[in-house]
């Protein structure tokens, strides 16, 4: 009877973990990553153009612990059993969307390198060639 | 009558042992050429021993860009130098300087932009090749000849003579990675008038081919990807 108790406790949660706990944790942890991004703006790590995403996702997080229903009325609203699902979804929607604007910043870079690389090379040529001449 | 300024376009990677005989056989099939060869960032000295020879203009790519990027600036170069006509002619030794003549005739009478040297075209029993790079080149056929209405037999050849008109165009848009068979698609949609030459090319004589095993599988997928993709984009706007 005993085991079959601790099971249950595995499977369905503890039924006496402070939950506030867990709501502290996330308020600090959201805030500590909010401004940790603004700080690298600020020292210009970031450009302003490329925190925007991470700010909001963040921003997202610290609505999300301080509003303890939201995953609630989020899971609830898109048919999700567990809220802990829901915001599985909401996670991996931020990362997936930032990671989409990473491969747009690196395709527009290759291609703007490939042009340097290019002109860099002519123009190299054109040195050289110029230099030739006037020896 | 004006003469035609000539470019040939030779982009060439660690072809040390190759380069000097390709180039001798362009000057040796007519004095009256350019030659510029794009050096993609050799590690063998093909640059310099091309340069020493004194046998075309080289422009060393600072680091390597891989072919599509080599080829555009060839074609950069033609635009800057005022070319009337270029010709991309690979330094591996697979293309045949006499064949050249072939491929420039259509864009000297003016009947194409763009002229392609054809392994495929009639009935080639000369350039046998494996089953499945036969089976991508057949694919390339049919989608490229139902996509832009011109029937191209052989997409994945380096082999090709253009105007002024595409010089213009490719210096500034030319795809990357693989290529021809995407440059096709390119030219064809944005109104530029392909034609295909059948013409002899000899099997190459050293090295692999840079495409196999598992790349091929990539290389199919990308360049069918970006065919498509081209197709959907609207009509680039020239200058």
């Amino acid at each position: 009877m005993k085991n079959a108790e601790s099971l249950k406790q595995i499977y369905y949660g503890l039924d006496n973990v402070n939950i506030n706990i867990i709501q502290y944790v996330a308020i600090v942890g959201s805030l500590l990553l909010f401004l940790f991004v603004l700080e690298l703006v600020r020292r210009k790590k970031i450009k302003e153009q490329y925190s925007i995403l991470w700010l909001f996702i963040t921003l997202v997080f610290l609505i999300l612990s301080f509003w303890r229903d939201g995953l609630y009325v989020v899971s609830r609203a898109l048919g999700i059993a567990t809220p802990a699902i829901a915001f599985l979804l909401v996670l991996t929607m931020g990362v997936y969307v930032i990671l989409i604007q990473f491969s747009m910043v690196i395709s527009n870079l290759a291609e703007r390198n490939k042009k340097l690389t290019q002109e860099l090379s002519l123009v190299k040529y054109q040195m050289k060639l110029k230099i030739k001449e006037e020896k | 009558m004006k003469l035609n300024k000539i470019l040939i376009i030779v982009p060439a990677f660690n072809e040390s042992k190759n380069i000097l005989n390709v180039l001798s056989s362009l000057k040796n099939e007519n004095s009256d050429w350019d030659i510029v060869v794009i050096d993609d960032g050799s590690t063998d000295g093909t640059g310099g021993l091309t340069e020493q020879s004194g046998l075309a203009s080289v422009v060393s790519l600072i680091y390597n860009l891989g072919i599509g990027g080599a080829v555009q600036t060839g074609f950069k170069f033609a635009k800057m130098n005022g070319y009337d006509i270029a010709v991309q002619f690979d330094g591996d030794g697979q293309h045949l300087a006499g064949e050249i003549p072939k491929i420039l005739q259509p864009v000297l009478d003016g009947t194409a932009d763009v002229v392609i040297g054809s392994r495929f075209l009639g009935k080639n029993a000369g350039w046998k090749s494996t089953y499945f790079r036969r089976l991508g080149i057949r694919i390339f056929y049919i989608i490229n000849s139902v996509l832009i209405n011109q029937k191209i037999t052989d997409n994945t050849s380096g082999f090709r003579a253009y105007n002024k008109k595409a010089i213009s165009f490719l210096a500034e848009n030319y795809p990357t990675d693989y290529p021809e068979p995407e440059a096709v698609i390119l030219l064809g949609r944005n109104g530029f008038t392909i034609r295909e030459i059948f013409t002899l090319m000899k099997k190459r004589e050293g090295g692999k081919s840079s495409i196999y095993g598992i790349k091929s599988v990539y290389y199919m997928l990308k360049v069918l990807l970006a065919i498509f993709l081209t197709t959907v984009r609207p009509k680039i706007k020239g200058d």
